[in-house]
């Protein structure tokens, strides 16, 4: 009993929705790459593996180098490289590209482990090699607020690159020439084709978009969340984000509510092992949790689809 | 210095396949003029245009653009010229409001940003001065397919164009829209521009056009003022024959009861009710006619009765039996012809000898033990190409390489010598020329004489008077109309019941049996 007072008391602290949107950020970021190559039509489902990548990328060249900003661009440069390899496959040689990004994941599970084992002789994680972290920011005045600056400040620089990403996704699909392309792109390729506008082109950049948004994801992951690379680390991170995506829709708000949800749900069930209930069961709460908010979507789009029929009987 | 917007000298077109789409055309028109362009399928039209528009490369030929011949010519290159081509299947996305569809490509600009108040305020200006009014912020899928047009032209003018090209403008529009479309067309000739109009219509090009240039198998055979000439003219230079315009009908007495409708109604997949409690009957002998603007039901209403779709609520009777299914319901007697030939009519990549069995392929005619017979199918293929007239390179071509023309043809040889009691034909002359619409026109009325029933839906209103013994108006799910005597029914009359201006009421539509 007290266990579990302990646990709701876990829950329900400022400590686990500061926690919520550390664990938010990955996911968060990964979906808002998922919306920008959905909305293009060139659905990206290679997010997983070009995350890992990226985190792996991302320690190996600050633990060489010695500098944060270099592993940093290398990260998102390894997240572009990966997407730009998926669109040349899709758009220029036209593979299907569920089968490429199939490709580029199992590619990226066995060939960052394969680096890994080169490099250090270790097959399971990075933690013989010294690399650093991204800083956390704290942000003056709000930090002495109480609660509020438990929850706001503190964060890693990513984690607030993510949030402010939720906004500039969002004028760059409905605000900008660029956007207005991609989801004309993505709805009617023949009629932008009429109009000049290059359709190869256009999803390239969107691929290219998605894939900088996974890279930073993955960075977070292994450079702020903790500071080693293990293997399959991302643990179907990019995976949830597409569902998030499904969730959220076109909009860039929604998919951020979706992320949060998917964020929250997994904090809940790190909060959750400190009881004695199974890992196992724990650790498939975000899963479940997917399935359910899926089928709520789901069942909630037949009931519009009711209303609106019965209002036509009326 | 000629008033010639733009010349087309000794064109020819040669496909790699050896295939002469243009025979040495010379092609031109006038500055500010309204020049029609007809010519039956596969006459070289849409060679022609592409062309024009840089779509394709001529093999050989000088294309010379406000007197001055243009070299590497490319679609781009049209475009920054000002050659303007509105095609006959929008090029519009449908989620996108229509000042973006609009600006789409040549987007201004501010900082990073779309700057779209500088767009509505230059799109609205060419609007007020073309007399093409449209809502700005509404989404393309939410506005008529009349107001979709009218989006379509003004993106070419927006863009500069100073000659316009138009594919078969008026194939979608009811005759309100078509006419508002000529006033508009009228309007923009006034203005300095110069006006490309593609067409199978002959009353059209007599109404609308200037001057006509008219090809037959890749060459011009005539090229005159449209004042000058009939329409049996016209017609006569596009098929190279006389052509009888009207159909002769024999008086055929309805017989019996052979499809009944009662009290159905249907509800799409978007929640949209699409058929609202109807009832009627088709009878032996009698053609009934299904007018109504795109998206008032008649497409479910085929679907249902040919049982594509599942019956919701209400009920149907075919010779007096409930089906549920379309193998059964063909097998009791019925044929249809359906409006979209490529995704039901036929199996594209299989071949023309294997489509004109697709129904029957399980009789012992063409299969034992389960095991098709190929010399019967052959046999059939070569009895059903020399009868209906199919133009093939082979009775094994795939389907997919003959002409629109053909590939109807194809079906119709299908579905009239299947022995049916029942014919349904949703649009089953759309987009192809005018000697084959003839030859299916003429068909059906002969399957009628036999005491064949038949369903007629079809956009061409000239067509469903002429060819029908009675026609029912569908506006919204529901049936606002019915004509008996066809003879005092004209286009526009029908034209405004299937706007919705116009509506019967009960007692007016009377008896539907």
């Amino acid at each position: 009993m007290n266990q579990m007072n302990n646990t709701l008391n876990g829950i329900f602290s400022w400590d686990f929705i500061s926690a919520g949107i550390r664990v938010t950020t990955p996911v968060l970021l990964a979906a808002l790459g998922a919306l920008v190559a959905d909305l293009a039509g060139t659905p990206n489902i290679a997010l997983e593996g070009i995350m890992l990548f990226s985190a792996f990328v991302g320690v190996i060249t600050s633990a060489f180098t010695g500098s944060l900003f270099i592993a940093f661009i290398a990260g998102i440069l390894t997240g572009a490289v990966m997407a730009a390899i998926l669109a040349y496959f899709s758009l220029k040689l036209k593979t299907d590209i569920i089968m490429a990004a199939i490709a580029i994941n199992i590619f990226s599970s066995g060939g960052t482990i394969f680096a890994l084992s080169v490099l250090t002789g270790d097959k399971g994680s990075s933690a013989s090699l010294k690399s650093y972290v991204f800083p956390s920011v704290t942000i003056p005045i709000i930090d002495k607020i109480p609660v509020l600056g438990d929850i706001l400040s503190g964060h890693h620089i990513i984690t607030y690159i993510a949030f402010i990403m939720i906004f500039v996704v969002h004028y760059i699909l409905y605000k900008t020439p660029l956007g207005l392309r991609i989801r004309s792109v993505g709805e009617s390729p023949k009629a932008a084709k009429s109009v000049g506008i290059s359709v190869m082109k256009t999803q390239f950049t969107a691929l290219i978009i998605s894939g900088v948004l996974a890279s930073l994801g993955g960075l977070f992951l292994s450079m702020g969340y903790v500071s080693w690379f293990a293997k399959d680390m991302t643990a179907g991170r990019g995976f949830i984000a597409l569902a998030a995506q499904a969730l959220g829709g076109s909009s860039a708000y929604g998919v951020a509510l979706g992320s949060v949800l998917f964020g929250f749900s997994e904090a809940a069930s790190y909060s959750l092992q400190f009881m004695n209930i199974p890992y196992e069961i724990t650790q498939s709460i975000p899963f479940l949790i997917t399935v359910a908010a899926l089928a709520f979507y789901a069942w909630k789009k037949i009931n519009y689809i009711k209303k609106i029929k019965n209002n036509i009987r009326k | 210095m000629s008033d010639n917007i733009i010349e087309m000298i000794n064109i020819w077109k040669i496909y790699s396949n050896g295939f002469i789409a243009n025979r040495g055309i010379n092609f031109s028109v006038k500055t500010g003029e309204i020049h029609g362009l007809l010519g039956e399928n596969g006459a070289g039209k849409s060679t022609l245009m592409n062309i024009l528009f840089g779509f394709e490369k001529a093999t050989e030929g000088k294309i010379i653009y406000k007197n001055s011949e243009v070299h590497n010519y490319n679609a781009d290159r049209a475009i920054n010229m000002g050659i303007g081509m509105v095609h006959q299947h929008f090029m519009l996305v449908p989620s996108l409001t229509v000042v973006e569809n609009i600006i789409l490509g040549i987007e201004p600009r501010k900082g990073f940003s779309t700057d779209i108040t500088k767009a509505e305020k230059f799109v609205s200006e060419e609007m007020k001065k073309y007399g093409l009014p449209v809502p700005l912020d509404e989404k393309i899928k939410n506005i008529t397919v009349g107001m979709r047009q009218r989006v379509e032209i003004l993106k070419t003018l927006v863009r500069g164009a100073d000659l316009i090209i138009l594919d078969e403008p008026t194939a979608v529009l009811t005759p309100q829209e078509t006419s508002e479309l000529f006033t508009a067309l009228r309007t923009l000739t006034e203005k300095g521009k110069t006006i490309i109009f593609i067409t199978h219509k002959l009353g059209e090009i007599k109404e609308i056009a200037d001057r006509i240039t008219v090809l037959r198998k890749g060459a011009v055979v005539g090229n005159a003022q449209v004042n000058d000439l009939t329409e049996k003219d016209i017609s006569k230079m596009m098929i190279g024959r006389d052509v009888e315009l009207k159909i002769k009908k024999n008086p055929v007495k309805a017989g019996e009861k052979i499809m009944e409708i009662k009290n159905l109604s249907f509800t799409g997949n978007d929640g949209i009710k699409k058929i609202k409690n109807i009832s009627f009957s088709i009878r032996e002998g009698e053609i009934t006619g299904i007018a109504g603007i795109e998206g008032n039901g008649q497409t479910e209403l085929v679907s249902v009765i040919t049982g594509m779709s599942a019956i919701q609520s209400g009920e149907i009777k075919f010779m007096d039996k409930n089906y549920d299914n379309t193998e059964k319901l063909r097998k009791a007697g019925m044929s249809y012809i359906p409006a979209d030939r490529m995704e039901i009519g036929v199996s594209e990549n299989n071949s023309l000898e294997e489509n004109l069995i697709s129904d029957r392929f399980k009789t012992k005619e063409f299969s034992k033990f389960g095991i098709l017979s190929y010399k019967t199918i052959k046999n059939n293929a070569l009895d059903k190409i020399k009868k209906f007239d199919i133009r093939t390179d082979s009775y094994k071509s795939p389907v997919k390489m003959l002409s629109g023309g053909n590939i109807q043809k194809a079906v119709v040889a299908r579905e009239f010598t299947s022995g049916a009691k029942f014919i349904v034909a949703d649009q089953p002359t759309r987009g192809i020329d005018i000697a084959a619409a003839d030859f299916i026109r003429r068909l059906l009325v002969k399957e009628r004489e036999k005491k064949v029933g038949v369903l007629l839906v079809s956009a061409d209103l000239t067509e469903l008077i002429e060819v029908s013994d009675r026609i029912i108006v569908m506006y919204k799910g529901e049936i606002t109309a019915k004509f008996d005597d066809l003879k005092k029914v004209d286009e526009s009359v029908l034209g405004e019941y299937m706007l919705g201006i116009k509506r019967m009421n009960t007692e007016e539509i009377g008896d539907l049996e």
